[in-house]
């Protein structure tokens, strides 16, 4: 059965993601995210991979929850504190979830996913770094490629200077 | 410890969550918020089947999806700034230069 700190770890994390689309404040959105995303590193240590948990701690709540961070003191401040939502889609998308929720969560009920149990020693983070540089080595380079191509697209579009001309021609 | 079902059942209570926030919510901030949590749901489900399969495939998978994350977000952030910059506002329903 689930222990206590899995029943915790998902409080705070369905919690905190409830609150980071809620709240009325963006700064307390994005705080709230973190706590959403620290909470997924939480059970990524419940699931004996300590390994990624790292890494969702050092990429997700130490860089890029940051760089939200900024982006939205970079916003004006009545916009910040303005909810702005669609009053009649509110309900329906409320009702999406509850329907999303439902029905997969019946699907995964209803499977053989139950009956799932492993008493096998978990995988050693060597197997990890096995696979990335025999097996998946060139998705390897293909995604510094990428990441390198898309901060650089990122840097770029940010500066341009002239957007702002474009509106009022 | 945990079962494979409870860790999954938080995934998809996740991505219920993300895709309520991406139907409801018209602020670009919020969506890009939304779209975290959603992919964050994916990255629990790889890592929990991983575990219980075991296969080191799942971590590695989350490892590179993690990645192209951050990748996606820098894009989506500055995005947002060249947005603010021309419209003066996160409202998706006023960026419609595309629109004909």
């Amino acid at each position: 059965m689930a222990d206590i700190a899995f029943l915790a770890l998902a409080v705070i994390t369905i919690g905190s993601a409830i609150a980071a689309l809620e709240m009325r404040s963006l700064i307390y959105g994005s705080i709230a995210l973190m706590g959403t995303l620290g909470g997924v590193a939480g059970f990524f240590f419940l699931l004996d991979a300590p390994f990624v948990a790292l890494f969702q701690i050092a990429v997700y709540v130490g860089s890029i929850a940051v760089l939200i961070l900024f982006t939205v003191m970079l916003v004006k401040r009545e916009l910040i504190f303005k909810k702005i939502e669609d009053p009649r889609r509110k309900f329906a998308g409320i009702g999406l979830m509850l329907v999303m929720m439902l029905a997969l969560g019946a699907v995964f009920i209803d499977s053989g996913i139950k009956t799932i149990t492993t008493d096998e020693p978990p995988v050693n983070f060597r197997d990890i770094g096995a696979d990335f540089v025999m097996y998946y080595w060139p998705a390897l380079i293909l995604m510094g490629l990428i990441l390198a191509g898309s901060v650089t697209g990122a840097l770029v579009l940010a500066r341009r200077e002239d957007v702002e001309n474009e509106r009022t021609n | 410890m945990s079962e494979l079902i409870d860790f999954t059942l938080v995934s998809v209570a996740l991505l219920g969550i993300g895709i309520y926030g991406l139907a409801v919510k018209r602020n670009f901030i919020r969506m890009l918020f939304a779209i975290e949590i959603i992919i964050n749901a994916a990255n629990l489900n790889l890592v929990a089947f991983g575990r219980f399969l075991p296969h080191s495939g799942g971590q590695t998978l989350a490892l590179f999806s993690i990645a192209i994350a951050a990748a996606e977000v820098a894009v989506g952030l500055s995005l947002i700034i060249v947005a603010y910059r021309m419209y003066h506002n996160v409202d998706i329903a006023d960026f419609r230069s595309l629109k004909g």
